[in-house]
């Protein structure tokens, strides 16, 4: 069962403020989603080797060769603080 | 100090590759400036795609066999999770279960001056977070400015068993590591970052405290002698060590508690479904067959082919550049006295220049050699001119032989002073034939003036003895 301390720990992980009155409503869906997801448990997997992946595809590589990067001006674009040719984010420890 | 248990956990940067793990931006980034080596893919923007770095695998595969472990025949990619700036997707593509190489093992040289074997758990590939700057110090920052440039970058974290009894054994398998991805050519051990280590540390009995992010093997020694001293300060105390994460500050010296609320389950692991797998077993042998001799084996050799004691040969074959270097010397000059020349005189020089080898030329150490072997130098000639050379002052080892005036007196020139120096001594001459094989000396000392030092000291004794016996 998914508590309110889990959804707030949950928000400070996903560095996403959760206002007061939203948690009970998370608690609800984020229980009523594993539910859901605890149908499968419901299935026979006795004998069934675990499976990763869908597609069947393996060893997908590029060489190891160098390309022009994109600009400075580029890369900043979509930051909403910079400084000095850095991002500028808030001060975490 | 039997009772302390350390296990490393060593970030290596396969800086010799062109490019970085999942994209085409060059690795070639140092000295350049701040996100200037970026792309969608490593910038974490949405609709890119990763695609792996072929001969990064190669290199990892190379490492994990040269560390002595099992290659999975089946390995792949996970997205490790968590929400810091150094990471702009949000997450890190590492590796979890499965990881490219397990159980491995080197020997490391113990503090009881024996050889210790330490078990490697895994080597896995992973990309290389970005590079923060806090303005100030970690603790204090106002806001954090990021670099991406180091974003990408192939890197491969190297575990170990929590075999390592101090810091000083640490210190001896870093070093020990550093040379073995040298000799292997996938890692440039000079770059600024290129090794990063986490270091878990107990006291037997108790519970452990991981130290992140070490750089510098320095700080590695000093901050594990830091975290044991603070552990036994608690135990003495009565108080109990908290699992925990720290930091190590390398301009106060001391680890700090960063007090993370970050639990390895929160890291939600899953399968990166960006990428296929990795079926690899079929690149082993032939991988295997380009290994190159790595340094135990080189040693082993060195001590074989050149007769050397076990010590130079250790010495010399601690750096591939330095192994290399040897060898060219020795091959035409002796091998035995080009390795003390190496190993106990110019290393040291270099040394305390804070000099590498690539500063001296082999040519150079040969000539030197030759000339000591032929006599023509004395060994204090030989100290003077390798000095020189460091120095730039001079760039030709016979120039500077003339211009120091180091050639060794003739023969004649030699002989000649003992003469006198035996005719001039009289009174030392009549105590060393009543019993004093001391008072010689006293005439070695005026022929060593006479020759302004060019002569060879021993040698001069001997003819001094003859000389004194003759007369």
């Amino acid at each position: 069962m998914i508590t309110r301390e889990d959804v707030e720990h949950i928000s400070w992980l996903a560095s996403i403020k959760i206002e007061d009155e939203e948690k009970d409503k998370l608690v609800e869906q984020f229980n009523s989603i594993l539910e859901y997801f605890h149908q499968l448990d419901e299935v026979d997997t006795e004998n069934v080797q675990p499976t990763y992946r869908v597609v069947d595809l393996a060893n997908i590589f590029r060489e190891d060769e160098a390309f022009p990067s994109i600009s400075l001006d580029q890369a900043l674009q979509n930051a909403p603080r910079r400084e000095d040719g850095y991002f500028k984010s808030p001060r975490i420890v | 100090m039997e009772d302390v248990i350390i296990g490393l956990e060593v970030h290596v940067q396969l800086n010799r590759l062109k490019s970085k793990m999942f994209c085409g931006c060059s690795t070639a980034y140092h000295n350049s400036p701040p996100n200037s080596h970026t792309c969608p893919v490593c910038l974490g923007l949405p609709g890119s795609l990763p695609v792996i770095n072929k001969k990064a695998v190669e290199y990892g595969i190379k490492v994990g066999l040269a560390l002595n472990c099992k290659i999975e025949e089946e390995t792949f990619f996970y997205r490790k999770n968590y929400y810091y700036p150094d990471l702009p997707k949000g997450f890190q593509i590492s590796q979890y279960d499965y990881p490219l190489a397990t159980n491995g093992h080197i020997m490391i040289l113990g503090d009881d001056g024996a050889e210790r074997n330490i078990r490697i758990n895994r080597a896995h590939m992973e990309e290389d977070p970005g590079r923060l700057v806090h303005a100030g110090t970690i603790d204090k920052a106002k806001y954090t400015m990021v670099d991406y440039n180091r974003c990408g970058m192939p890197l491969l974290e190297v575990v170990t068993e929590p075999d390592l009894t101090s810091p000083k054994e640490a210190r001896a398998f870093l070093d020990k590591l550093k040379s073995i991805l040298e000799y292997l050519d996938v890692f440039d051990g000079s770059l600024e970052g290129s090794m990063r280590v986490d270091a878990n540390i107990s006291l037997k009995g108790g519970d452990r405290s991981e130290v992140k992010n070490i750089s510098g093997f320095k700080g590695v020694e000093k901050a594990l002698s830091y975290e044991i001293t603070r552990q036994k300060n608690l135990k003495r105390r009565n108080i109990k060590v908290v699992q925990e994460t720290r930091h190590f500050d390398e301009i106060r010296n001391v680890t700090v508690s960063i007090r993370s609320k970050v639990g390895a389950h929160d890291y939600r692991y899953f399968p990166e479904a960006d990428l296929a797998v990795l079926r690899i077993a079929s690149w082993v042998p032939a991988i295997k067959s380009t290994l190159p001799e790595l340094p135990d084996a080189k040693r082993e050799r060195f001590v074989a082919q050149y007769s050397l004691a076990d010590d130079h040969a250790k010495s010399l074959t601690s750096e591939i550049k330095l192994a290399n270097f040897y060898e060219t010397v020795a091959k035409t000059a002796s091998p035995k006295l080009a390795a003390v020349w190496i190993a106990d005189v110019l290393k040291g020089e270099l040394n305390y220049r804070d000099l590498s080898i690539e500063s001296f030329r082999a040519e150079h150490m040969t000539e030197i050699v030759q000339m000591l072997d032929n006599s023509q130098i004395t060994e204090d000639g030989a100290v003077q001119i390798i000095r020189a050379l460091l120095d730039k002052k001079g760039d030709s080892t016979s120039k500077i032989v003339t211009a120091l005036g180091l050639g060794k007196a003739e023969d004649d020139a030699v002989q000649k002073a003992v003469q006198e120096a035996v005719a001039e001594s009289a009174a030392a001459v009549a105590d060393y034939r009543a019993g004093s094989e001391r008072a010689l000396n006293f005439i070695v000392g005026m022929v060593m003036k006479k020759t302004r030092g060019k002569a060879d000291a021993g040698e001069v004794h001997r003819l001094v003895k003859a000389e004194v016996e003759r007369v």
